[in-house]
């Protein structure tokens, strides 16, 4: 299948991409790992009439701590999470989420970034940076701007970013302490999109819980962070009857709809399931259980 | 435009538009035949090639992004001594009934153990997790690729008796 006919531009720096965003505006697309765009481009359901392929744009690709963050590039390869030390030290949920995501030959070329501003509620990382209470960076020509990624994933396939804007880098509030976190994935096979997936993280402090994430995959229109259950875990001591709670919390929030994968009902049960096991699995990490 | 990229280690110039996916410039500009277009949706890994040393769907790539970039295709595992070891092993191990898979399976196969050289028969599910069997020939394919590593790490233990060190 041929995509339309578009012009193909190939810079070399963040400034020459943002020059370019800004004189195109919107009828270009930023090509990135293109495992969600070039198939959308050949199904014609996307037919830019330019792209800006920011593969060869260097110091895009970092996964690095400042400070008391954590900065993953937007260019970063969902097989770069999967094989980071420093992911797979520090960072369970992510380090949990990061080998399910697609199959291992998508994984070599998606991105971060792109999987981001796709905006599928499928996509596992949307979950997940929810979950984390992640800031994505936005940069144009005029100046440089971060958004919570709630905002940023502000509808379906539909992202905040504007037309003069490129997604370089997401941030995340290092944990300390005692954590945990866990990623859990319900799929008919490697490389469909979840029928349910949790993302889950815990941070514990004198026997109690000092901060909850929950973010949820495939159940809604957009990922949803589940924030009636975060706030109902916070301050409390981890139980199971506590977790029980905050599954049927996560699972109200939750819109499903039924199709090929399920009924509506049964993704909603697994929601709650999903919920009250990763809530367990990042306690027992964070040395509660 | 004009593209320059390296296939099997010949570097080859093409006049391509840039909506022509990788797998067509391989298949109609290169006429290398031997990636196959299954799905054509990201989903079958039927036109994995070896890119810039990392197994990818060449489907899902334009062409004019692999300027300058280093590929392998399963053309490229034949060399003058004869059939690639994991070629050989399946041959050896029946590994492939159709055929229209195995291209594919053969290069993340090869790509999995230059990366991990003994892998565990989940590893090798793990890793070819993207490449679809419509033969269902998943068991021979396996066995086939350990017994490629196995193949690998015999010829290492007798490089490495002999005197003089075979090439890097």
């Amino acid at each position: 299948m041929l995509p339309s006919s578009f012009e193909y531009h190939r810079p070399t720096t963040i400034d020459e991409a943002l020059d370019l965003l800004a004189s195109l505006g919107d009828d270009a697309k930023v090509l990135a790992g293109g495992q969600s765009l070039i198939p959308l481009m050949k199904l014609r359901f996307a037919a830019p009439e330019h792209l800006v392929d920011i593969n060869r744009i260097e110091g895009l690709d970092a996964i690095e701590e400042v400070g008391d963050e954590l900065h993953i590039g937007a260019l970063v390869r969902h097989n770069q999470l999967v094989d980071s030390d420093l992911i797979n030290s520090k960072y369970p949920m992510i380090a949990a989420a990061a080998p399910q995501i697609a199959d291992p030959l998508v994984r070599n070329l998606g991105t971060i970034g792109g999987s981001l501003a796709h905006c599928d509620p499928s996509g596992d990382l949307g979950a997940v940076m929810l979950a984390a209470n992640a800031r994505v960076t936005l940069k144009s020509s005029d100046g440089e701007r971060d958004m919570a990624i709630g905002d940023f994933l502000a509808d379906t396939f539909q992202s905040a970013i504007e037309p003069n804007e490129l997604l370089t880098k997401v941030k995340a509030t290092s944990p300390t302490g005692s954590y945990g976190g866990a990623y859990l994935k319900l799929e008919r096979k490697i490389g469909d999109y979840a029928t349910v997936a949790v993302a889950t993280r815990l941070s514990m402090s004198n026997g109690t819980i000092s901060a909850a994430g929950i973010g949820l995959t495939s159940v809604g229109l957009t990922n949803i962070k589940a924030t009636d259950a975060e706030a109902a875990l916070s301050g409390q001591a981890p139980s199971p009857e506590l977790f029980a709670e905050a599954g049927r919390l996560a699972a109200a929030a939750s819109s499903p709809v039924s199709d090929v994968r399920g009924s509506d009902a049964y993704k909603r049960h697994m929601v709650e399931v999903y919920v009250r096991r990763g809530l367990a699995r990042a306690a027992e990490m964070a040395g509660a259980a | 435009m004009e593209v320059t990229l390296t296939v099997n280690g010949t570097e080859h110039t093409v006049d391509i538009e840039p909506r022509e996916l990788l797998v067509h410039v391989i298949r109609e500009d290169l006429r290398l035949t031997g990636t196959h277009i299954g799905c054509d949706t990201t989903s079958c890994g039927a036109c994995t090639v070896i890119y810039d040393g990392m197994p990818v769907k060449s489907c899902t790539l334009f062409g004019v992004q692999a300027e300058g970039v280093e590929i392998t295709t399963v053309e490229g595992l034949l060399t003058a001594a004869g059939l690639d070891p994991m070629q050989a092993a399946f041959k050896e191990h029946h590994g492939l009934q159709c055929g229209f898979c195995t291209p594919g399976m053969m290069l993340v196969g090869k790509s999995l153990l230059e990366r991990n050289p003994a892998p565990s028969d989940d590893d090798v599910r793990d890793a070819i997790g993207g490449n679809i069997c419509r033969c269902t020939g998943y068991m021979n394919i396996v066995k086939a690729i350990q017994a490629a590593a196995a193949a690998n790490q015999q010829a290492a233990s007798a490089d490495a008796s002999a005197p003089e060190p075979a090439n890097a």
